[in-house]
């Protein structure tokens, strides 16, 4: 096991997919997959797992890029020259043949080599359809694996949901496969019907010793099933490991908010393994460069909730309900809300305090390139995030838009919209950022907590004393650390996007 | 005593009931009034009229003296079959024609197939006499001779697009993914088509054969046009004489009652056989 274990059955390299428009689905994806191994793709929908299982069975040809199995390229085989065979979503049962028909379907396609001896001793070898006993045996056999045993003669159309996925993975089963691909196969069963089924396929998985791929949109199924997990996104892979190192170390926040439940906080690294986040410097276990901008992973059941004034921050309950196991809280820091699982419960609006213990915060680096703050237009259609008001081009938020006098928004379409209090996503580049001693020049005020020389240029954090936002940003000039001073954004330099769609 | 008080207390039961229901509301037994009324006058009546001819001679004495007439008579006998043969080879170079036109459409792009099927559909909104003589007139331009030829050609342009249309419907509805796991389960393309996709259009070539079959069977312009004075006659041309005669004179009523009747039986046998009776989730012939 341990020897076969190490040996790649199926290898993708550069694996691309364009769609006719211009999509890429699937973007330059590299990944190996061991014999035997229950592996699975894990995404939301449209994040090309499917497009890379197609390619897998030949459905889809990639447009770069190459599928090694044991070694050779398999790009250009048609599905039926491939050792793969695949349980599709909706089943895909023949309905105009009855159980049986459907399982052997395969197996009466199937040509091997038979041996003969003739009369001489000597070898000939022939080409031969399998015989309708030995059809027979395996039929009765993959369907005693799946436990419909006597269901020969039934017609598919007669058989519940449970049943027709039972046949379909005895169809794709009986062909003895290299490889078996699972697409999002339990999707149409029921909760309780879905937990059976998966830990059934994970035993029939470890009998038949045949290595499976599966595709699923449900992290919970992934994580009970799976020896690997492989996260995308946007086509591109984010993690790939095993389900306890993908729940326990997500490599982002993708990763971390996609895999169960997660607090993820933008967070500062403020000293020797200290990072800094819902206004407390808290101590963890990872190392990263000082001043670093995070994101902080941490789980609602590693949170633990103590009477206030005995942890680390205190903040008040907002929320509580009853999860059959747990209660799950959210607790309110500041403008931060965080969620709690506990088997205890606090009641809503008693005043707790949280503690997080080191190794249960998970710090992910953070690709720093824009500041992105969350906002809302004012009645004057200027905008607020990071503790301050800024004059901004509302119109931006819809194509081809124009203000009229009175303030209201008018679509290309005429319609009109009144844009207060509508919350946004506000984006302002590392080089869009000015800063001035005069407080009443910017749109916020706050102090440089830092100043990191960068070769030709300093990079500045201005946090606001208020709710502790931070101005990251280039300059050219020499401040000095602790400095009093305003922010300035200009009007074009601040980018907007709805949250949501706003009702008409 | 008992007696009496329950009669009243009906009474006062409807009376409520009428003075809670204003206006007047059709019931859903009143609103099949109208229709069973047009089916009464236009298809039981003239039936039964049918049925009454059929088993009657001019004087209106009951006798079957017109089956054995239209049973012993070879003529009549030869161009039953003929029709029987004329409508069976339409219907299937209907299919043959229909099959891969309904089977490239439904592969391509929907709008591009949907341009390409109102082309082949669009013959069927011009009077079908009118296409009939245009089709005589060109065959006249090839010198193509009038006759069962030249009536073959001008039924299956006729009626092709009869037969493209349920196909098309039954084949764009197929769930792609059958073909693909035929495919995925080692089937070759051919095997894929001949174990998946026929067998699942077979409705729709039922349901075709039918939409052809049955009127072509029947059919009298389109045969007259195309015969001229060859002498090929069919079923339907038959039946025009007794009424209309030579010269448009009322000759055999009688005869021609029980040649109707006949077709009649012939076409429900048809039906029955095929299963044009069945009700089937597909919804065949729902689709024209």
């Amino acid at each position: 096991m341990s020897n076969n274990s190490k040996e790649k059955i199926i290898e993708l390299v550069g694996l691309t997919r364009e769609f006719e428009d211009g999509m890429l689905a699937v973007d330059n994806v590299n990944l190996y997959v061991r014999k035997g191994e229950f592996i699975t793709f894990l995404g939301p929908s449209g994040c090309g797992k499917t497009t890379t299982l197609r390619m897998i069975a030949g459905f889809d040809k990639p447009t770069a890029g190459k599928i090694l199995l044991n070694g050779k390229d398999i790009s250009d085989l048609p599905p039926n020259k491939r050792p793969i065979n695949t349980v599709f979503q909706r089943y895909a049962l023949f309905p105009h043949l009855n159980v049986y028909e459907n399982i052997a379907f395969g197996l009466k396609l199937k040509k091997v080599k038979v041996t003969y001896q003739d009369s001489q001793g000597k070898e000939i070898e022939k080409i031969e359809k399998l015989s309708k006993t030995e059809i027979n045996a395996k039929v009765e056999k993959a369907l005693k694996m799946v436990d419909l045993e006597g269901f020969e003669k039934r017609s598919v159309s007669t058989l519940s949901g449970g049943q027709q996925q039972r046949v379909a993975i005895a169809r794709a089963i009986v062909n003895e496969p290299k490889i078996l691909l699972l697409d999002e196969p339990l999707g149409a069963l029921d909760l309780k019907m879905r937990k059976d089924m998966q830990l059934e396929l994970k035993e029939m998985h470890k009998k038949l010793g045949i290595t499976f791929i599966y595709v699923t949109h449900d992290q919970e199924e992934a994580l009970t099933m799976s020896d690997t997990i492989v996260v995308m996104k946007d086509g591109v892979i984010q993690q790939v490991g095993t389900p306890t190192d993908i729940y326990n170390e997500p490599k982002n926040s993708f990763v971390a908010d996609f895999i169960g439940e997660s607090n993820i906080f933008s967070a500062t690294i403020v000293g020797d393994r200290k990072v800094r986040f819902i206004g407390h410097n808290f101590d963890c276990v990872d190392d990263f460069a000082i001043n670093e901008k995070v994101d902080v992973v941490v789980r609602p059941e590693d949170v633990i909730l103590l009477d206030k004034g005995e942890g680390q921050v205190d903040g008040k309950i907002i929320n509580s309900i009853f999860k059959g196991v747990h209660y799950e809280m959210v607790m309110q820091v500041g403008k931060t809300e965080i969620v709690i699982q506990s088997t205890v419960e606090r009641k809503v609006g008693e005043q707790v305090s949280l503690l997080i213990k080191p190794d249960n915060i998970h710090i992910m680096a953070k690709e720093f390139s824009t500041n992105k703050y969350d906002g809302y237009i004012t009645k004057h259609n200027t905008v607020c995030f990071g503790d301050g008001e800024f004059e901004c081009d509302v119109t931006q938020l819809y194509k081809g838009s124009i203000l009229d006098e009175d303030g209201y928004l008018i679509t290309e379409d005429g319609d009109k919209i009144d844009l207060t209090d509508v919350d946004v996503n506000v984006e302002v580049g590392l080089k869009d950022i000015e800063i001035s001693d005069h407080e009443e020049d910017g749109g916020a005020v706050g102090n440089i907590v830092s100043m990191i020389y960068k070769g030709d240029h300093y990079q500045l954090i201005v946090r606001t004393s208020e709710n502790e936002e931070d101005y990251v940003f280039d300059t050219e000039d020499t401040w000095n650390e602790n400095d009093r001073v305003s922010v300035i954004i200009k009007k074009e330099n601040i980018k907007l996007s709805l949250k949501q769609e706003i009702k008409r | 005593m008992t007696e009496q008080r329950k009669q009243i207390s009906r009474t006062d039961f409807i009376d409520d009931k009428k003075s809670v229901k204003r206006g007047f509301t059709f019931s859903r037994k009143q609103l099949c009034i109208p229709y069973g009324l047009f089916l009464a006058m236009f298809v039981v009546f003239p039936l039964l009229l049918v049925v009454y001819y059929a088993f009657t001679d001019s004087t209106g004495t009951f006798t079957f003296i017109n089956f054995l007439d239209f049973f012993t008579d070879m003529t009549k006998i030869s161009t039953l079959v003929i029709s029987v043969l004329v409508a069976m080879l339409v219907t299937l170079i209907c299919l043959l024609i229909s099959y891969p036109v309904a089977y490239i459409l439904s592969r391509m792009n929907q709008k591009t197939a949907f341009v390409l099927l109102l082309l082949f559909i669009m013959p069927m909104w011009i009077n079908f006499v009118l296409r009939a003589m245009a089709m005589k007139e060109f065959l006249s331009l090839v010198q193509l001779p009038l006759g069962s030829f030249a009536n073959i050609i001008g039924l299956t342009y006729d009626y092709l697009p009869f037969m493209i249309l349920p196909l098309y419907s039954t084949l764009i509805k197929t769930d792609r993914s059958l073909e693909e796991a035929a495919f995925d389960l080692g089937a070759g393309k051919v095997k894929v088509f001949t174990s998946v996709t026929l067998p699942l259009s077979f409705s729709g070539i039922i349901s075709g054969a039918m939409m052809v079959f049955l009127p072509v069977m029947s059919c009298y312009v389109i045969t007259d046009t195309f015969s001229g004075s060859t002498g090929f006659t069919v079923i339907g041309k038959l039946i025009a004489w007794c009424f209309l005669g030579e010269n448009g004179a009322m000759t055999n009523v009688n005869g021609g009652a029980t040649i109707s009747l006949i077709m009649l039986v012939i076409l429900f046998g048809t039906m029955l056989a095929t299963g044009g009776f069945k009700k089937e989730s597909t919804g065949r012939g729902t689709n024209i």
